[in-house]
């Protein structure tokens, strides 16, 4: 696996325009995703000329951020990190639904790699390309992470794990904060329903105890609340 | 936290830190000056320089110790400023980095097929084999000390086994230049076997040790 770089390849990297998922990976099909990173061009040997355009041009954007930002530019650092986000974000997650992990975990990756690649950012030679060296520390970071969690997942049952893998958490984690901000929207009984029940997972009892509603106005003010932010998720409400 | 809070954080820490853009190969230069100095203290203070130095032979065989040693040092110092980078494992040819050894056995095969098989005892094990196998591992530990240092503070290794190993070789290098002013044992299936051999058990220190220490 050490020699695979950030392929993009197949639909769902087309998908998401964030393609940061090593060759080999499941979803990455028709070979055309892998490629061997011993060599320093990146974007050499694939197929479709369209995926290696796209990923030139991550390449070539990511590397003018980063290069700018350590010549000083405070704004275009910032902009490096926020691109960084969803690449990473895209990487961990293949990585770790393979492996049967939750997402949370994916949240937690990237921000200690963003973290990493914050506090080692001097240890970028700037006359190489920036991807190989992302794709190195956020792999060490998962391989590290792996090893030190290793003996808690070996607590978790079978069948635990097969529903993990089961769950298409995906747009659950990554628009945390638009959830925030839609509920924001919502009235506040709903709101406070819906983040008691939803949010913090209490049971109906529980959330009708806390708010002092009671628990079949809990249950209409959290199916109301969903169709709403549904709605408005749908770009009906904005 | 969220992530993008997490990202502003980081940007705000970013603007308050001057960048600063030192280079990874003189750092460990650096480095690894500080750790031959210190080994060459060492070897001074607790061996001494060889007595006969200005007869015969010695002194080319002294520099002949000292190519070795540098050949060795001075390759896997260049193979650490890469590999103390992130990614940098593949920009790293260990089969270069043994050309220095593979040389030293040839010329160390062709020297013995020259000799009398009655001799081959003599060269290999010379006087002061067992002063060789104990002075370059112990010497080595200062600049394995002030190596390690450099690459765990200012790099980021991504592969620690070959990382450590090649902090490993760098100071069994420096150690073999140390413990050459004062080795009198002049045939070169002597450096093959002793100083190579040393120079591969401070390799293989590093090797072990280097998950441990250069984890970040």
């Amino acid at each position: 696996m050490s020699r695979r770089g950030f392929a993009g390849g197949g639909g769902a990297a087309a998908a998401r325009p964030a393609a940061f998922i090593p060759g080999g990976h499941a979803r990455v099909g028709r070979g055309a995703g892998r490629k061997d990173m011993s060599s320093d061009r990146v974007g050499g040997g694939f197929r479709g000329s369209a995926e290696r355009g796209v990923l030139i041009g991550q390449e070539n954007e990511l590397r003018a951020l980063l290069s700018s930002g350590l010549a000083g530019s405070a704004t275009d650092y910032r902009l490096f990190l926020e691109r960084l986000g969803p690449h990473l974000r895209a990487y961990f997650k293949g990585k770790l639904a393979r492996s049967g992990r939750a997402a949370p975990e994916a949240e937690d990756l990237v921000q200690e790699t963003l973290m990493a690649v914050h506090t080692r950012r001097h240890t970028y030679d700037v006359g190489q390309p920036v991807t190989p060296w992302l794709y190195a520390i956020a792999r060490y970071k998962l391989i590290d992470h792996l090893r030190r969690t290793r003996a808690s997942l070996a607590d978790v049952p079978v069948e635990d794990a097969g529903e993990l893998v089961a769950h298409d958490d995906h747009a659950a984690v990554e628009s945390t904060l638009d959830v925030e901000r839609l509920l924001g929207q919502l009235p506040g009984k709903m709101r406070q329903a819906i983040r008691a029940m939803k949010v913090e997972g209490l049971s109906v009892a529980e959330a009708a105890a806390r708010s002092g509603m009671s628990e079949s106005a809990i249950k209409v003010s959290v199916h109301r609340g969903l169709k709403a932010l549904a709605a408005m998720a749908g770009g009906k409400g904005e | 936290m969220k992530t993008d809070e997490l990202i502003g954080l980081l940007g705000a820490s970013f603007a308050s830190e001057p960048a600063k853009s030192p280079g990874m190969l003189r750092r460990i230069a650096l480095g690894a000056a500080i750790g031959a100095a210190g080994a060459l203290c060492l070897a001074l203070l607790a061996l001494g320089v060889r007595p006969d130095l200005g007869e015969g032979k010695s002194l080319t065989f002294l520099l002949a110790k000292l190519a070795f040693a540098l050949a060795v040092g001075g390759l896997a110092l260049r193979y650490l400023g890469r590999i103390a980078r992130p990614g940098g494992e593949r920009r790293v040819h260990l089969g270069i980095a043994a050309l220095p050894f593979a040389a030293v056995m040839v010329l160390a095969a062709l020297s013995l097929a020259n000799a009398p098989a009655a001799h081959w005892g003599t060269m290999l094990t010379g006087h002061m084999w067992l002063e060789c196998l104990i002075s370059i591992p112990v010497i080595a530990v200062v600049p394995f000390a002030t190596l390690m240092w450099v690459v765990r503070k200012f790099g980021a290794p991504t592969d620690l086994v070959r990382a450590g190993a090649l902090v490993g070789l760098a100071s069994g290098g420096v150690s073999a230049m140390g413990y050459a002013i004062h080795c009198m044992d002049d045939t070169v299936p002597f450096i093959a076997l002793w100083y190579g051999g040393t120079i591969a058990l401070c390799t293989l220190a590093g090797a072990l040790l280097g998950p441990r220490l250069l984890r970040w």
